[in-house]
């Protein structure tokens, strides 16, 4: 990340997946690119295939960060061939209707059910490997699971999980929340995701919709560092109260000590040599 | 275990005199909060507790009960409010095992996070891999390249093991009520699964062989006949716990009515498995979202009306049997497909050889060493780059549940598209189920509280993770 080149280049690559508007599909994927700082689309993509990982059926992508190199080596000490190499990571864009399935009916229901809240609500829908993400803006989450749960077209009952998840390249979207929703009436399942930047960690609290939350909530709080607004009580759960940090974030050390094995000496895992 | 006089101002007086016996203990010490006067209690010196209580003008108790408590199941600690011998606030305190797997698994190639969620519930093991490597195949769009024969094993190892930790569940549920013969024949009983396992995987526990693509070895010689032989004598010893148990007038005694949730609390806590189908519900992922063929075994799912402890005791007895007879029908099938693989065919997934028993113990294969070694060096190259850097699983998240034998047990997994977990994250149904002990408990009496917990069999190794 030293050449300034590559920066730009690294810039211009996150504007141009992510779009200002709710839930539009109509942005422009630009992925991969050459060390040259050449901006490649999707088409020319193909040729070098090895360049990005572009997931299947999706059609627009998320840049959520950018990797160097090969074998984890940085630096001049790289010997490989593949120092130069610069490769997008991408994460499933916003899919098009159709969603396939009862998908649409879903979102189709939810759009209704919210009213004039829908577009604000929805930042984008979606669909990959056969799962449905709903990505919400913080502020109309507890409505919008309210809502899932009530409908009787929807009936998400039972939030069966909460996770955090650490994307610390995904400037202003560091952190993301991640509610399970399973519907034993109709027998289906959704995933909500909410991102927060790391400046403002702050989603208001589904445990008045969802009781089950609570543990989770707080789970996710002790290990990311999310604060859950409106929690009843949300204090750390599995580390102990005096615990320095959010351990399962990506900036914070998994720790160990080198490990001597007849005369050689292995070091902690995570600071071996990484494929990235 | 601690325990709080309610009185603030009971002060020093009750203090005074038990403090005397723990003075030297820097551990235990005896002190005066604003709480009242809290007493630090190791044994044979319940008179102290006693003379403190009787100082107190109220009956208010708060006990500190675990994390080292024989009788929570684990390191779980709680931390009840009595009045007089009501409970009228239960509170968990968890995070005792907490081991950190799943930032450890951040670190590791996707197949050696199999080794890793496999240590989280010792009692269902196979769950853990199986979740897990259900996500994983979801993200490599692999779900419908997984060999029958695979499908097969993975489904005959779940069942066991799921006898296997229904058994425990009774046994261990069992010896807190003083009902010892349970327990020394679910764990007898137990053995005999666990023999099955070593058999089968060469190990009793951290098995790692449900992995993503399959499983990692064939089935060994002689496998299926001990399987039949395990199954004949446990037709002949399940109805002992019947015998022991059903009609038991103490065993009801203390089990009927005990642990009341009905299906609203079910739902609003998110509780699964023996908790939710003692509601009446027949919510069994196995039947409901069914994966790997579980749609096409004949079995039923078990539900009881009564909200209880004794209805979630019946129906982990009556799931044994169901799981006797999916047991049975795998063992059928994979007598018919000796031979066929146990993983997929893409050899950029799948590990290049099959394990071998050799002299040393250590199970490599000869023939592929002397084929990675001798013959080709393109072979010795992929093995190289497979065993030490792993293969990449496309970007994206999933989340696959499956039904352990303790309710709905997912993975949510993240890939950035690199060798190792981005992120994976287990909802394990002990975590969520504990959240119930406050309306398990709270208005019941104390000695209740230890078989509404028992009632809901959480693991603390899934837990606490």
């Amino acid at each position: 990340m030293t050449d300034p080149d590559a920066r730009t280049d690294d810039d211009k690559l996150r504007a141009g997946s992510r779009g200002e508007a709710a839930g539009t599909a109509k942005q422009e994927p630009k992925v991969g690119s050459t060390p040259q700082g050449a901006e490649r689309d999707l088409g020319v993509q193909e040729e070098m295939p090895e360049n990005t990982v572009v997931p299947a059926g999706a059609d627009s992508l998320e840049v959520i960060a950018v990797r160097e190199g090969m074998f984890g080596v940085q630096g001049s000490g790289d010997t490989s061939g593949y120092g130069g190499l610069r490769r997008p990571v991408v994460m499933p864009g916003a899919s098009p209707r159709p969603y396939g399935g009862w998908f649409d009916e879903v979102a189709d229901r939810l759009a209704d059910g919210l009213g004039a809240d829908a577009q604000a609500a929805v930042e984008k829908v979606v669909v990959h490997r056969g799962e449905m993400t709903i990505h919400l803006r913080r502020e109309h989450l507890v409505t919008t699971a309210q809502h899932l749960r009530d409908d009787t077209g929807l009936r998400f009952e039972v939030c069966s999980s909460v996770s955090g998840v650490h994307y610390p390249e995904d400037t202003g979207r560091e952190l993301h929340a991640a509610y399970h929703l399973l519907s034993m009436t109709h027998n289906r399942r959704i995933r909500l995701e909410v991102s927060v930047p790391d400046s403002d960690p702050h989603i208001p609290s589904v445990v008045a919709v969802y009781p089950t939350a609570d543990w989770h909530e707080r789970e996710a709080f002790d290990f990311f560092g999310i604060v859950f607004d409106g929690h009843p009580s949300l204090t750390r759960i599995l580390m102990p109260d005096d615990w320095p940090g959010h351990p399962q974030r990506k900036d914070y050390p998994l720790g160990g000590i080198p490990v001597e094995y007849k005369g050689a000496t292995i070091p902690p895992p995570d600071t071996r040599r990484t494929y990235g | 275990m601690s325990t709080a006089m309610g009185n603030p101002t009971a002060g020093a007086s009750p203090g005074a005199s038990p403090g005397a016996s723990l003075a030297g203990d820097p551990y235990a010490p005896q002190q005066d909060t604003v709480a009242g006067p809290v007493f630090t209690v190791t044994g044979q010196d319940w008179d102290a507790v006693v003379a403190g209580a009787a100082e107190a003008e109220d009956e208010r108790v708060v006990v500190n009960m675990g994390p080292q408590h024989p009788s929570t199941h684990g390191v779980l600690r709680l931390i009840l409010e009595l009045d007089g011998e009501t409970v009228t606030e239960a509170r968990c305190g968890i995070g005792y095992l907490h081991t950190g797997i799943e930032k450890n698994m951040e670190f590791r190639t996707w197949t050696q996070g199999t080794t890793f969620c496999t240590r989280m519930d010792y009692l269902a093991p196979f769950s853990y891999e199986a979740a897990y490597s259900q996500a994983v195949e979801r993200l490599l769009d692999i779900e419908g390249d997984i060999p029958q024969r695979a499908q097969d094993m993975r489904v005959l190892l779940l069942e066991l093991n799921r006898i296997s930790s229904h058994l425990v569940a009774i046994a261990t549920g069992g010896m807190e009520i003083g009902a010892l013969t349970v327990m020394t024949i679910g764990f007898r009983e137990r053995e005999l699964v666990l023999d099955l396992f070593e058999l089968i995987t060469g190990l009793r526990m951290n098995h790692a062989f449900i992995r993503p693509g399959g499983v990692a070895q064939d089935m060994p010689p002689g496998a299926l006949e001990q399987i039949r032989e395990f199954i004949k004598l446990m037709k002949k010893r399940l109805p002992e716990y019947a015998a022991f148990c059903n009609a038991n007038p103490i065993f009801k005694g203390r089990l009927v009515g005990v642990g009341h949730l009905d299906l609203a609390g079910c739902l609003a806590l998110g509780t699964t498995g023996p908790a939710l189908r003692s509601t009446g519900y027949p919510w069994d992922l196995r039947r409901t979202q069914p994966y790997w063929g579980y749609d096409t075994y004949d079995f039923d799912v078990v539900t009881w009306d009564s909200c209880d402890a004794y209805g979630r005791f019946r129906i982990r007895l009556e799931e044994m049997w169901q799981s006797l007879r999916i047991v049975e029908q795998c063992a059928d099938r994979l007598g018919n497909s000796e031979g066929d693989p146990v993983i997929v065919a893409d050899k950029k997934i799948a590990w290049p050889a099959q394990l071998a028993v050799g002299s040393d113990g250590m199970g490599n294969s000869l023939d592929h060493i002397r084929h990675i070694m001798g013959e080709s060096m393109e072979a010795l190259i992929h093995h190289f780059k497979l065993v030490t850097e792993g293969f990449r699983v496309p970007p994206g998240q999933a989340y696959a549940a499956v039904e352990s034998p303790r309710g709905e047990l997912a993975c949510h997994a993240v890939s950035d598209g690199g060798t190792k977990p981005f992120r994976a994250h287990f909802r394990d149904p002990s975590f969520v189920n504990l959240q119930a002990t406050s309306i398990l408990s709270e208005g019941g009496m104390v000695a209740d509280v230890i078989v509404a917990i028992a009632s809901i069999d959480p693991v603390m190794g899934g837990v606490d993770r």
